[in-house]
């Protein structure tokens, strides 16, 4: 039986579906047969971050419908050996879908699959249930804003109340030098305040917009440093017992120059 | 040793971070966000609005007007969260205590 993981946020923007891409594919990587599942019916993305949008026939609401069976509606990505998506319908809405129907597919999946990541619309209403309804672990996005943050803590709240056992965090585009000159808000002060338990931190990074522009998520690119964080996520993920990643580790020789000189990008 | 030289390196790095942004500038805008949403959580938390707290700051002169003059405008009235348990605290500065008690019980 593969684990049921919803990645969800409260709000918007802050890293969800790239969250779900990169670490779907670096537990892929990894050997893991996952199957990835957009939950975010009528504003479907998840397709896009894989760049996987040309091959789609059918989708969740049609296999919850009956129209397909769940097998057909499954892309397999055929960069790697083990990863599958399962989109979201674009032209339904939220309430195409119910908790119970979300759970029943994501049980088959889970037969089939190590872990089946369920990417989680923003907001907290039916879209977030359907969700979560089906998860038993769940990861919690945030960037370190106080939005986000405020947005997540409601979002604990209201996962604790469901099956969810701990939730874990990742803070999403961390900016080191905008942290070290104190304008930006300290990981330590942030998993304080939540009270939650930190899978990891993932540095801001250029080459995220890239990976997005081009449909292939950065754990793919061996030079983004945002993708080294997320294939260091998926080893947590997965029960390794790992620190965390060091933001501040220099990499390269012009790397160790820049830190030997005080000199960084921020 | 080691430990030394990272305190010494924190010290110094907190210093060009005063230097460089914050220290002319106020508090730098990290700790003032933390402060901000410590505040915010510990309203979600218990469903509290900051408006009701306003009602209950008003409630509060009323009744201390019976015993003491307060001075109103340096009165602080706020939510503190302290890990699990959430706090009114009030600080109220007096001015005078009245002789003669006309609370509400007398």
């Amino acid at each position: 039986m593969g684990e049921v993981i919803v990645v969800t946020s409260g709000k918007g923007g802050v890293g969800k579906t790239t969250t779900t891409a990169n670490l779907g594919m670096s537990l892929a990587l990894l050997g893991h047969r996952v199957a990835l599942v957009d939950a975010d019916i009528g504003l479907r993305n998840l397709d896009i971050v894989l760049g996987l949008e040309n091959r789609i026939v059918y989708d969740l609401v049609d296999v919850v419908e009956g129209f397909c069976r769940l097998k057909q509606a499954l892309i397999k990505d055929k960069r790697l050996d083990g990863l599958s998506l399962l989109p979201a319908a674009q032209t339904r809405d939220k309430s195409a879908v119910s908790p119970e129907q979300m759970r029943n597919i994501c049980a088959e999946l889970a037969r089939e699959y190590d872990y089946v990541l369920v990417d989680s619309p923003a907001g907290i209403e039916q879209g977030f249930r359907n969700a979560a309804a089906a998860a038993r672990r769940a990861i919690i996005v945030s960037t370190p804003e106080v939005m986000a943050v405020r947005d997540a803590d409601r979002v604990i709240g209201l996962l604790e109340a469901m099956t969810i056992r701990e939730p874990e965090l990742i803070i999403n585009r961390v900016r080191p030098a905008m942290v070290r000159r104190g304008d930006m808000m300290d990981i330590d002060d942030i998993i304080d305040i939540l009270a939650i338990e930190l899978l990891g931190v993932v540095p801001e990074d250029d080459a995220m917009l890239v990976s997005g522009n081009r449909g292939e998520p950065a754990v793919l690119n061996g030079s983004s440093r945002a993708g080294e964080a997320f294939r260091h996520i998926a080893r947590r993920l997965r029960g390794e017992n790992l620190p965390l990643y060091d933001l501040e580790r220099p990499r390269g020789v012009l790397g160790r120059i820049r830190r030997l000189v005080g000199v960084e990008r921020g | 040793m080691s430990g030394a030289r990272e305190r010494l390196g924190k010290v110094l790095r907190g210093l060009a971070g005063w230097a460089r942004g914050a220290g002319w500038r106020g508090r730098p805008s990290g700790l003032l966000a933390r402060e901000r949403l410590r505040l915010v959580l510990v309203h979600d938390r218990t469903s509290t609005s900051p408006g009701l707290l306003e009602m209950l700051r008003e409630d509060l002169i009323d009744v201390i007007s019976g015993y003491m003059e307060i001075d109103r405008d340096g009165m602080e009235v706020s939510l503190s969260r302290a890990s699990d348990s959430v706090m009114v605290v009030a600080s109220i500065p007096v001015i005078r205590v009245k002789r003669q008690a006309s609370g509400v019980g007398c």
